[in-house]
């Protein structure tokens, strides 16, 4: 084979296959360089950046919806996994999906930034570049086929995010979240690296196709546990790679920048912060899952197994803190940071189910964890949105503040009810759909593990528990007289802010009812991720 | 009208309403209020179909269900969109339409935010109505759940004084147990789902394998004993809160107090009786061994929530907290007539007197709906007059308002269980049959007969009689009974009249479906009692 031959090889593969499932993220790449050329050539005068940025976000969703006939009319006959770049991205259901969730994720963003005024006409150009950089890395992070890739699609997705949490300028609070932030994300980061290069050096690729093939070649040739030091290494490794991804879920005990960068940044940096970077993050955990553990030999198995029940534990601790957590915080921003928290608990039980009980069983967890991530968009970001809109209104995030709202704000107020509703988990909104299906996924995984029983049990007692804070944010919007009844007589929410809390709140309660569609959707791209 | 339209009208009709009242204006209270019910009157008169000769008279199916509806709703779980009707569900949809219609009558004395009230009044009457004709379980949870928020705010925003305090109480007492069966509903499913059998959330199969004669693709699978045990815990405590029995029932006298009149009325009339069809209807078919196993802990609630109830009723000095406490005690007769139920060496000793004490325990709570929610409504005819319910401040209501006192008078009468009224009926049943299982518990609950006599008399007496009334507001008390206020008491009064002297009425609907319940949870507690060790248990999914 000549280089010419190589080359043309690899231009043939680039243009014809790779750029054309690539598309969304090309368009999101290209709003950006529009973005910074406006402010270049000062056509941002001219076009307010915002409608720059939700053009070219709606058109990444379509194109992104445009791939899901592509991907799921082919029913339930698997479908090809095409790498794409020579194997750095990895084209399957589960990137359509994300990509679907993710672009639809940033079309409802760039719409609350316009509906709340953050950032300014001034800052705009900057604020979207970073935005759209950040979603632009999680949609790397939910399609990374490399080690490499996971590592830069991570970074992709956090840098951005620093500067994000401090884009306030001049606000001491943002700085200093901003500065948490990125100490922790540096730190994690690092520990995230060496954990890949362990998993590099010990098996010889960074490929996660590569790595799925030879770890049968590493694990378990001597007897016992973690006799040969590869695999001493490589469990290492592994569980370096899992602290990494632990800390972009914030996950106990890696959670601790959280709450002060969702309360230090403003509310729709919250929100993007606690929906697209965990559900990439989620993506990519799967992703890594099946790739170190996906191979059919016993002690592959077994090590799956013991990992599994680790993030069980782990999934279990971080529902527990977050919830107990919230419990005493009286800002909105704050409690709801505390409620990500424990929501990524509840996500990870199906992840955890997953690496338990294996099999069928095990794809129900899978299975929960899409559906519950499809609900999470809509419900967190709606709270999220629902606290921007509320500040921007009477300029506080305070629950005291709250009181008395609903008769001023009806829309807004009925909205924040429904998120709180799916937020605890009750139908008929979404949330509960989630809920049950990682809960029964968790139940029936505990007939190989008795832990996963006592996760359920801990998952539970919760969900109860739950009901206590998010009850305290309804019952002062509507349950309360207001203390200063003047103040509340100018507020009032704009038609788009109302039209968005209706957008994301109504999805939230149709996937609460119509559940089959989207969970065969689910159901497919759990199996083809094993399968 | 085919079975789905119907059943399913009959339950989203006042959801449908619901979503209607969004367009009113907020200024036409009265347009709105007729609105909502000429709502729970259609729903009534829908519900009083099922009735005609064409339903009733219809042979029911295999499990002996009428107008069984079944569509799918979630396919890659097998959950499915099933209702249906039978002689135990029939009396408690019909109770729950009348008395939402008579709620919703009452509701005029709600003022503020009266479409926000009327919303989520209609919310709940579709979770309440759902709950009952639901037949399969994860329909049935969703609908129970359905019924949790609009309570909460209906408490919480319309209540009294401690209205915030009742409301997340009663949110989470609910909650739990909702979380309870939760965990119970997912166990059966997927004990259920084994070999060729998909697992499934059908309340008939599921009963089928808990008895031990399923068949089809279920053929052979039982559950074992120790998956009845816990099954039937988690499930009888989630019911127990909802029911309440002591120890579980300290959300009720503070949810019952605080809420507004109708929803009292609603509380004690209907969202109690969900416990107690969720025993019936879930807890006992599914889970028979585990059911006979702990019947005793069955009874010792029920003799223990009578007496407790009683004795606490009687130290009140709020008349509401009174009437929320004779929930109590009553609620009581209901767990005694259903776990009744003595198991020998050689099987089950005299399952006649079961099946009294389970007619009982039905009767009672159809007769329990109808005369708290009268009780609770007089209680609030005169709360409205004079703004306070200390029973030490009343006095010779009797002479002041003779019709209302002589209305209020026969639903206490009713309440106390005077012989020719329906609750009577409920209560000498399940003592009768009470003997069967043990004489001491029988004389411990005809002891709270007693005890409940003894506080509705001293009540009667301090409130209704003496020379004077004594307390604020004396003005109030010309206000005459108005011809609604009246309808509605009279309404309630003349139906736990009627049901006193002829029971048939509601027991010819319910024996059918009791006999052939008792029958089969017998024999499902005996077959799994006689096979330790089952060849096909349900365990492992994968």
């Amino acid at each position: 084979m000549t280089f010419e031959r190589l080359l043309d090889d690899l231009i043939r593969d680039t243009v014809h296959v790779s750029l054309p499932a690539f598309i969304a993220e090309l368009i999101v790449c290209a709003t950006i360089v529009i973005l910074l050329l406006g402010r270049l050539f000062g056509t941002d005068r001219i076009v307010t950046p915002r409608w720059v940025a939700i053009v070219g976000a709606t058109l990444a969703f379509a194109a992104s919806i445009g791939q899901f006939g592509e991907v799921f009319a082919s029913g339930r006959s698997p479908i090809e996994h095409t790498a794409l770049f020579t194997g750095l991205l990895i084209h399957d259901p589960l990137t359509v999906y994300m990509r679907i969730l993710l672009c639809g994720f940033l079309v409802l963003m760039t719409w609350l930034t316009a509906v709340s005024g953050i950032p300014d006409r001034e800052d705009g150009p900057d604020f979207h570049t970073l935005l759209f950089g950040s979603t632009l890395g999680a949609l790397l992070m939910a399609q990374s086929n490399n080690l490499l890739m996971l590592f830069l699609a991570v970074e992709m997705t956090s840098v951005p995010g620093y500067v994000l949490v401090g884009f306030q300028k001049g606000r001491r609070q943002s700085g200093e979240a901003a500065l948490k932030y990125l100490v922790y994300g540096a730190g994690a980061a690092g520990v995230l690296l060496y954990g890949t290069s362990l998993v590099a050096g010990t098996l010889g690729t960074a490929s996660l196709a590569e790595i799925a093939m030879r770890m049968p070649s590493v694990v378990g040739i001597n007897a016992g546990p973690l006799a040969s030091p590869a695999e001493r290494t490589i469990v290492l490794g592994s569980l370096f790679i899992f602290a990494g991804l632990a800390f972009k879920l914030a996950l106990v005990p890696f959670h601790f920048w959280c709450p002060d960068a969702f309360e230090g940044a403003s509310a729709e940096i919250a929100g993007f912060l606690s929906v697209a970077p965990k559900a990439a993050a989620f993506a990519l955990l799967v992703r890594v899952v099946q790739s170190l553990f996906g191979a059919d030999s016993g002690p592959i198995e077994d090590l799956r197994h013991a990992f599994g029940i680790g993030l069980a534990v782990v999934s279990a601790l971080t529902m527990t803190l977050g919830n107990l957590a919230a419990f005493g915080q009286s800002n909105v921003k704050r409690l709801f940071a505390y409620s990500t928290i424990a929501h990524a608990g509840y996500l990870l039980m199906g992840v955890a189910a997953w690496m338990v009980a294996g099999g069928e069983a095990g794809l129900r967890g899978l299975e929960g964890l899409f559906y519950y991530l499809a609900v999470y968009v809509f419900m967190n970001l709606g709270a999220f949105a629902i606290i921007a809109i509320i500040r921007n209104a009477t300029f506080s995030e305070e629950i005291d503040d709250y009181a008395g709202l609903w008769a001023r704000m009806p829309i807004v107020c009925g909205g924040m009810a429904v998120c709180c509703l799916s937020l605890i988990g009750i139908w008929p909104a979404g949330g509960f759909i989630g809920k049950f299906m990682v809960f029964a996924a968790s139940l029936s995984a505990g007939w190989v593990s008795p832990v996963m029983w006592a996760l359920v049990a801990a998952a539970a007692i919760n969900t109860v528990w739950s009901l206590f804070y998010y009850a305290r944010v309804l019952r002062a919007m509507y349950l309360e007289s207001p203390t200063d009844s003047d103040r509340l007589e100018e507020i009032e929410a704009s038609p788009f802010a109302n039209a968005l809390v209706l957008a994301l709140t109504i999805p939230v309660l149709l996937l609460g009812v119509f559940v089959e569609p989207l969970s065969r959707v689910t159901a497919f791209v759990a199996r083809s991720i094993v399968g | 009208m085919s079975p789905a339209f119907l059943l399913s009208l009959i339950v989203f009709l006042p959801a449908f309403g619901a979503v209607c009242l969004l367009g009113f204006n907020r200024n036409n209270p009265r347009g709105m209020r007729s609105f909502a019910v000429t709502v729970t009157g259609v729903v009534f008169v829908l519900t009083l179909f099922p009735l005609l000769p064409m339903y009733f008279g219809a042979t029911p199916g295999m499990h002996g269900i009428r107008l069984a509806v079944d569509e799918p709703w979630i396919g890659s779980w097998n959950i499915r969109y099933q209702l249906g009707l039978d002689g135990l569900s029939l009396p408690f949809l019909l109770l729950t339409s009348l008395l939402c219609f008579l709620a919703m009558l009452a509701s005029w004395s709600v003022g503020k935010q009266i479409k926000g009230y009327l919303i989520l009044f209609l919310l709940l009457e579709t979770g309440m109505l759902g709950v009952f004709v639901a037949l399969d379980f994860f329909l049935f949870y969703v609908l129970f759940e359905v019924m949790l928020l609009p309570m909460y705010f209906l408490i919480g925003f319309w209540g009294g004084p401690r209205k915030e305090y009742a409301a997340i109480k009663f949110f989470l007492y609910t909650l739990v147990g909702s979380v309870l069966m939760l965990i119970a509903l997912l166990m059966v499913y997927f004990a259920s789902g084994q070999g060729t059998a998909a697992p499934s959330f059908d309340l008939l199969t599921l009963a089928t394998i808990g008895q031990g004669r399923a068949d089809g693709d279920y053929a052979g699978l039982t559950f074992s004993q120790t998956f009845q045990l816990t099954g039937f815990a988690l499930l009888f405590a989630a019911f127990a809160i909802k029911l309440p029995s002591v120890p579980f029932h300290t959300w009720l006298p503070d949810a019952h107090v605080e809420a507004p009149t109708p929803i009292s009325m609603l509380l004690a009339g209907v969202l109690l009786k969900v416990g107690g069809y969720g025993l019936l209807r879930v807890a006992y078919p599914l889970f028979p061994h585990g059911a006979q196993v702990l019947s005793w802990l069955v009874v010792a609630l029920g003799v223990i929530s009578i007496l407790y109830g009683a004795l606490v009723a009687m130290a009140q000095t709020d008349l509401k907290r009174m009437v929320a406490y004779s929930s109590v005690s009553h609620m009581g007769y209901v767990l005694l007539g259903l776990g009744v139920w003595a198991m020998g060496d050689a099987g089950t000793i005299g399952r006649d007197h079961w099946r009294l004490g389970v007619n009982g325990a039905v009767f009672m709570m159809i007769a329990h709906g109808l005369i708290s929610a009268g009780m609770f409504f007089v209680v609030g005819v005169l709360y409205d007059r004079v703004h306070h319910r200390n029973i030490d401040e009343f006095g010779h209501i009797l002479g002041r308002m003779p019709i209302y006192s002589g209305l209020a008078l026969g639903l206490f009468f009713a309440g106390l269980g005077m012989p020719g009224m329906a609750g009577f009926i409920g209560e000498i049943f399940v003592l009768l049959s009470s003997w069967n299982f043990s004489p001491t518990m029988a004389v411990l609950a005809a002891l709270g007969m007693i005890l409940t006599a003894a506080y509705f008399l001293s009540m009667i007496q301090r409130v209704y009689l003496g020379p004077r009334y004594i307390g604020p507001h004396p003005e109030g008390l010309s206000f005459a009974l108005t011809k609604r206020e009246g309808g509605i008491a009279a309404t309630l009064l003349v139906l736990s009249i009627a049901l006193g002297v002829y029971p048939k009425l509601a027991l010819n609907v319910t024996e059918p479906a009791l006999r052939r319940f008792v029958d089969n949870v017998d024999a499902g507690a005996e077959a799994a009692r006689k096979s330790d060790v089952p060849q096909r248990t349900a365990r492992n999914v994968r």
